[in-house]
């Protein structure tokens, strides 16, 4: 039953991909809606990014230096180890795990009502191919967005980790810098880039399709907002499995 | 001119349409009227192609809408303006852009003129001085009539309504029929309303299609409605009829 349900999902997901992805009618309204959706998505999530990500570049230095560092270690591995830890997974997986919840559910509940108040509808009377006019602009949006905010939660995190070196006084500047710098390989920052932007077709696309999808009233609007988030949840998560053995 | 022929619509096992056949002309208000669950609905979503009939067809002049390719389907939709039971307004949008916005989509005008056809259309439904305003700070009327303006912006040559005076008093539906019927005329659309409100049937009505359990119960004008021998019909128009 599972599989059959799982099934029947994954083909009208797919169906509806092949709808949403296709030529728009119009580029100059496409690209106006695609604006809009950079900002809603993108420029709207650079707060929670940048704030969720200083306080946990924050503590993971603190973590490292008071619980892990001993003695026969060197003195940079806080920095060190804050550094590979926002790039490789915090800065990418983690913090698309977060936006998930948020741009997730914001774009299945507004799908959603669209559906409930016959929006979709009236683009479909109009001849509008509502899919693409709805999905397209979010994927895109996002998928343009994501880099941005992967490299703004990274600086955010250093950032964080500086804090507890000047006013917490965890660890000295000096140590920090250096752990940050020592034997930096950029690939693991294309990594966590190239990671995101999967992320976040899987966040766009799958929370516009439970929004777009609903059938009923407000009940359904909540739910399909749910099981986007829950849905892109655990899609994020097994694919950052594949992905980072991919990569690696 | 809008033909149907033989319509069937089913979910499940439950029949919601049998064999509804009617024709609507053009420069008419053709009425489906009708009580809750005879079907109204579904048969305006068949007509729309918002729903796909199991059997049947659906005739736009010549052209049979159920057999149409995606492609002309989208086509004769360009055609096409309706307006929805809850207005169906795009509620992130002002009121001026809405109406834009299928001008935007498919005109090839330039900016001055589609926004000058958007006024017009503005215009003609006495909302000039709201352009700036978003649809949730508008009444439930003024929302409807924000909705005919974008369903007349592409000049449609059929129109649709369904259930226009849906949560509206007396006073606003009227205004409401009144504007759909002297648009009709003038566009010379072929307009089809989804009602169960006697005061459209009464003083909008040209063509009237009865609908009982899914069936074409009656269908005539205002004028035949007097002498129908449909009861069914004489106690849906007039509901103490019934009692006694």
């Amino acid at each position: 039953m599972f599989i059959h349900t799982f099934l029947v999902s994954l083909g009208r997901y797919l169906q509806l991909m092949g709808r949403a992805l296709s030529k728009p009618e119009r580029w100059r309204v496409y690209g106006r809606q695609y604006v809009t959706e950079m900002a809603a998505l993108g420029v709207d999530s650079i707060g929670i990014v940048l704030l969720i990500s200083f306080f946990i570049g924050a503590v993971i230095c603190i973590q490292i230096k008071l619980n892990i560092q001993s003695a026969w270690m060197p003195l940079w591995v806080s920095g060190y180890v804050t550094r590979e830890i926002m790039l490789l997974e915090f800065s990418s997986s983690i913090m698309c795990l977060i936006l998930s919840g948020k741009v997730g559910s914001n774009i299945a509940s507004e799908l959603g009502t669209m559906r409930t108040t016959q929006q979709i509808d009236a683009l479909e009377i109009m001849g509008v191919n509502s899919a693409a006019y709805l999905i397209l602009p979010k994927v895109a949006g996002l998928v343009t967005m994501i880099p941005l905010l992967v490299v703004f939660s990274t600086a955010s995190g250093i950032i964080g980790a500086y804090a507890t070196a000047y006013i917490g006084g965890i660890i000295t500047p000096s140590d920090l810098t250096a752990g940050l710098q020592h034997d930096f390989t950029a690939w693991f920052f294309w990594m966590g880039v190239i990671k995101s932007l999967f992320f976040a077709f899987i966040i766009s696309s799958v929370s516009a399709f439970f929004g777009y999808t609903v059938q009923g009233g407000s009940v359904e609007v909540g739910r399909a907002s749910t099981n986007a988030v829950v849905s892109s949840s655990m899609l994020i998560l097994f694919s950052d499995l594949f992905l980072t053995k991919l990569l690696s | 001119m809008i033909t149907l022929k033989n319509i069937v619509k089913s979910f499940e096992d439950k029949v919601v349409l049998q064999d509804v056949s009617s024709m609507f002309q053009p420069g008419l208000t053709n009425l489906i009227i009708g009580q809750s669950g005879s079907g109204k609905t579904v048969l305006m979503k068949c007509i729309v192609g918002l729903l796909t009939p199991e059997q049947g067809q659906v005739l736009y002049d010549d052209r049979n809408l159920v057999t149409m390719t995606k492609r002309e389907r989208t086509l004769l939709r360009r055609e096409m303006g309706m307006i929805f039971q809850s207005a169906a307004l795009f509620d992130s949008m002002t009121v001026m852009q809405n109406v834009m916005f299928p001008l935007d989509m498919f005109s090839s005008e330039s900016a001055h003129r589609r926004a000058e056809r958007a006024l017009y259309c503005l215009d003609r439904v006495g909302l000039s001085n709201a352009t700036q305003k978003f649809p949730g700070e508008i009444s439930g009327g003024m929302q409807k009539r924000v909705a005919i303006a974008r369903a007349i912006a592409l000049k449609p040559r059929f129109l649709f309504c369904d259930e226009p005076n849906s949560g509206l008093d007396p006073k606003t539906s009227a205004v409401i029929d009144e504007l759909i019927s002297d648009l009709t005329h003038e566009l010379g659309t072929t307009t089809i309303i989804n009602t169960h409100d006697m005061n459209s049937v009464h003083t909008i009505g040209e063509h009237i299609l009865f609908l009982r359990h899914g069936k074409n119960d009656w269908e005539g004008s205002m004028k035949d409605i007097e002498d129908t021998a449909s009861q069914a019909l004489k106690e849906f128009i007039n509901p103490q009829m019934a009692h006694h």
